[in-house]
């Protein structure tokens, strides 16, 4: 090396390489500070007399905390393996309920105590260092910058792609209609058409459960949900009291036997439907929605659960006041009025399910579907 | 310039000639010496600030382990199964297979609770530690050029973060998780004008929640989004290597400069301790904290919700907008519908949209176009920190409204003063902080300029022979012929305002708890101390002044 070699400096002299051998190792790193355009402001020995008990304090403090962590990761492995894991019930739990704590202390105290060690270590023997470095920002230098543009436009130029105009169109040609391409290619098994004749009416935002087809006029019954979803509760009107309310789905005699039929119609996201008995004062003081005067059957009255903000269940109903409240944002609907919205968010009315009583079993069913979509709004409902 | 470390130029010890020897093996085949030298000669600017970004590496890389090791037992399967496991409360219940196993990760994994956990916080903590890293870039202008673009990948890995939190807490289809879907996603989705009921069948397969949502999540959870967020962090990183970190003002500071430690030893030894310290934390945390115990939530079900559905914080802001906005559409002749829905999402993504583009509009606006590698004190900045404070106190809001009802139940405060507090305060609140914030940073300034020109107050009154008081101040630069202080131009770094700060209150006596070091050690020390740095100054160019900087 006889070529002065640049450093971020700019030209910082590189001895030969016998003057190299010479150097003493303060003198490389100093030398490799210099290459690198850093220069050294502080750089002191944090002990700079030897052998005091501030000194030795601060090495027990260091291994002090190595020594912790050394002990937290044997405390670690032990409770990981030793320690009862295994799930006990509420109230016999003893030293299961300790289990997690532990090794989140023990794997913390390891962790923790390995950070401090090597944070105290930096603070107490690394010698304090003030360094500076120069910066070099914005453009790049004026020889670099004119030699990349000809080599640039020289590429162009040659390769004679600059002035051929044809096959430039054709390759933004080729090369746009393949990106376009690969946006479909990933899209065209995710998109459906969520209006398509081939689904299932109630499989669309249009209908729910509840949907009868002109093909299989099946009755539609009301059904409770037992906790167990293989069993068939239909709901008569003696079964609630007054003032009473009760969440139901849609029963067809055929799913009677078929399990997953069963467990899916508790499970379709519009299915869920309030059917309430108002007490005798409030239900002469209902008001019913134009054109669903006789959806009701006497005091009982049935109203999709779903919220017509975003599609939570309604849960809360206030008997006192007759209102519904949806807990996830507060909307509040008044059950006396056709469940119309009063507060909150939600903008439409709680739609409401046509109920009557089979002549031959007693049983609650539906008359038809609701006669409007349930749940969230979107773009193609209208009103 | 180096000195005073005394060592012997050529290794003697095994262990050091075996490195050196395979550092030689290594040079011989990459000759790596050079590029090497210069990255760990690399000076980095040293401010505690600058740790919050590193908090959130840290956390993510915690992430990244606990999570690889959580889909070892994961199963995203939306198949319906009878639970049979350990835990009787849902013994016989029908769930999802993914509930069942994200139970039995919980219940039946050894330490597989704790492993959730720490997931779970650490997700907290990777998005705390992206907001607060992001304040701080905010306010102190690091985000000016030239470093746009790092600003604009530090908004999208926040964006990205919170996605790969709401998908990472959905997929264990418990009863909350689900309602997060059903209402966040599903009926947000399908609120967009014209084409929302199309993306809704693309991201669902059908109607909600169909059968491919939680497998549809885990593959974005564990595959698509992270891959993204390290992606991302490893430019947003290597921008902040390649150009430099910024600095404080402060002696020796420039703009042309890098003032700190370099990489080796200090930096590199710091920063592995720290990350050791914020995964200790995490870990004790996760083992002392519950958070989302899912077994108490049971499977979801459409037909049921619980009371106080809450998603996570750095998710509330939107839930908040979505309990504050009326119940206002738009209808198009009763044929088509904009769902009131739409509005507060659509705030959220402008929101997103506007602090994405804010370096630029903060350019256009300043016609501010110059190189900054100096931070701002928020002080100096009245308007930014004061936009700045708004949107916090916009997100304060929004974020206390979506707990409006937790807040109603606790303290007995009607539900829908709550709601109207919010709807009110979303309003008028930000512009009120705007405001205060702006007279403040004024204030600050006055209170800076004020030391500058007169000097700290000392608290000492003293009666002059005339009878007349005057309160004594210390100058910090020395008075004039005529015993009036020099005045200083204040030049963007912290002013000191208490005579602590000048060492009035002297030290504590070096030793232990219970007995202090020998005095004529302590002597010694700290004159051996004080002679490094009279070195240092004999070392300086005499003559040499400190830059002036620029006073905004």
């Amino acid at each position: 090396m006889t070529e002065p070699t640049k450093g971020e400096h700019g030209a910082v002299e590189v001895p030969d390489e016998q003057r190299l051998a010479e150097m003493s190792r303060d003198e490389l790193t100093e030398l490799g500070m210099k290459l690198d355009g850093v220069e050294m402001i502080e750089y002191h020995d944090p002990w700079p007399v030897k052998g005091t008990r501030a000194e030795k304090r601060a090495e027990r403090t260091v291994a002090f905390w190595f020594i912790v962590a050394a002990l937290a990761a044997v405390a670690f492995i032990v409770v990981f393996i030793a320690w009862p894991w295994q799930y006990q019930k509420p109230g016999d739990q003893g030293l299961y309920s300790l289990y997690t704590p532990l090794l989140g202390v023990t794997l913390g105290l390891t962790v923790l105590g390995l950070g401090f060690g090597v944070l105290i270590y930096v603070r107490k023997f690394v010698p304090h260092e003030v360094a500076v470095q120069d910066r070099h920002d914005g453009k790049s230098g004026e020889v670099d910058r004119q030699t990349i543009l000809a080599e640039l436009f020289d590429a162009g130029n040659r390769t004679t792609i600059a002035r051929r105009s044809m096959i430039k169109r054709s390759a933004i040609a080729a090369g746009s209609i393949m990106g376009l391409g690969l946006v479909v290619f990933p899209l065209g098994g995710l998109i459906k058409n969520p209006w398509s004749k081939s689904l299932p009416p109630e499989d669309t935002l249009a209908h729910t459960g509840w949907y009868q087809s002109p093909a299989n006029p099946e009755r539609v019954f009301l059904r409770k949900d037992t906790g167990d979803p293989h069993e068939v509760a239909l709901v008569r009107p003696s079964d609630m009291d007054a003032g009473g309310l009760q969440t139901v789905f849609p029963f067809r005699e055929s799913e009677r036997g078929n399990p997953e039929a069963l467990q899916a119609a508790l499970q379709r996201i519009d299915n869920p439907v309030m059917l309430i008995r108002f007490r005798p004062g409030d239900a002469a003081k209902v008001i019913k929605r134009q054109g669903q005067e006789d959806f009701n059957y006497g005091d009982y009255y049935a109203y999709t659960k779903i919220c017509s903000h975003l599609g939570c269940p309604v849960s809360l109903y206030e008997q006192q006041t007759n209102r519904f409240l949806c807990p996830c944002h507060q909307s509040q609907f008044n059950a006396l009025m056709y469940c119309k919205p009063i507060f909150g968010p939600a903008a439409r009315a709680l739609a409401q399910l046509p109920i009557k009583v089979d002549e031959a079993t007693g049983y609650f069913y539906a008359v038809h579907d609701f006669i409007e979509p349930v749940g969230p709004g979107y773009w193609e409902r209208g009103a | 310039m180096t000195r005073s470390i005394v060592t012997p130029t050529k290794p003697t010890n095994p262990v050091m000639k075996l490195a050196g020897k395979a550092l030689e093996d290594v040079d011989e085949r990459y000759h790596p010496a050079g590029g090497l030298r210069r990255q760990l000669n690399k000076v980095f600017p040293t401010h505690w600030s600058f740790l919050l970004g590193e908090i959130a590496i840290y956390s993510f890389i915690v992430l990244l382990l606990s999570g690889t090791y959580l889909a070892l037992f994961f199963d995203p399967s939306m198949a319906e199964v009878q639970y049979n496991g350990t835990f009787d409360n849902l013994r016989g219940v029908f769930m999802s297979r993914a509930y069942e196993s994200a139970l039995n990760i919980s219940f039946d994994v050894r330490g597989g609770l704790f492993v959730r956990q720490l997931h779970h916080w650490a997700a907290n903590l990777f998005m705390a530690a992206m907001t607060v890293h992001m304040l701080r870039v905010f306010f102190t202008g690091a985000f000016r050029k030239p470093r746009e673009t790092n600003w604009v990948l530090g908004v999208l890995l926040l964006v990205l973060g919170g996605l790969e939190g709401f998908t990472g807490y959905s997929l264990p289809d418990d009863l909350l998780s689900g309602t997060g879907i059903r209402a966040a996603m599903s009926g947000g989705v399908l609120a967009t004008p014209v084409i929302g009921t199309w993306l809704h069948w693309l991201i669902f397969g059908g109607e909600f929640p169909g059968d491919i949502i939680i497998p549809r999540f885990y593959t974005v959870h564990i595959l698509l989004v992270p891959a993204l967020i390290l992606g991302l962090i490893a430019v947003h990183v290597g921008l902040v290597w390649y150009q430099k970190h910024t600095q404080f003002p402060g002696v020796r500071r420039k703009e042309t400069n890098v003032v700190g430690v370099r990489i080796l030893p200090v930096f590199a030894l710091k920063a592995g301790g720290f990350f050791a310290v914020v995964v200790g934390v995490l870990a004790l945390v996760a083992g002392l904290f519950q958070i989302n115990p899912i077994w108490n939530f049971g499977p979801y079900s459409p037909a049921q919700v619980s009371a106080g559905s809450q998603p996570d914080w750095y998710m509330a802001w939107t839930d908040g907008l979505l309990r504050l906005w009326p119940d206002w559409e738009i209808n198009f002749g009763h044929r088509y519908l904009i769902p009131a829905v739409f509005f507060p999402l659509g705030a959220m993504m402008t929101i997103i949209g506007v602090v994405l583009v804010y370096p630029f509009l903060e350019r256009r606006l300043t016609k501010d176009s110059a190189h900054h590698n100096l931070l701002q004190r928020p002080r100096d900045v009245p308007v930014r920190t004061g936009l700045g404070a708004m949107a916090m106190a916009f997100f304060v809001v929004a974020i206390i409204s979506c707990g409006n009802d937790i807040i109603a139940d606790k303290f007995n405060i009607s539900l829908n003063a709550m709601t109207w507090a919010g709807r009110i305060g979303i309003l008028i609140i930000p512009p009120l902080v705007y405001y205060i914030a702006y007279r403040m940073c004024l204030g600050l300034q006055r209170a800076d300029r004020e030391v500058l020109e007169h000097g700290v107050e000392t608290g000492i009154i003293k009666r002059l022979p005339h009878g007349e008081f005057i309160e004594v101040h210390q100058p910090l630069a020395g008075v004039d012929s005529h015993g009036h202080p020099h005045e200083l131009a204040y030049q963007g770094a912290p002013v000191p305002k208490k005579m602590n700060k000048l060492g009035s209150a002297g030290r504590p006596v070096p030793g232990s708890l219970y007995r202090p070091d020998p005095s004529e050690e302590s002597v010694a020390l700290d004159a051996a101390r004080a002679e490094q740095h009279a070195a240092d100054e004999a070392q300086e160019v005499p003559g040499e002044q400190h830059p002036q900087l620029p006073v905004d």
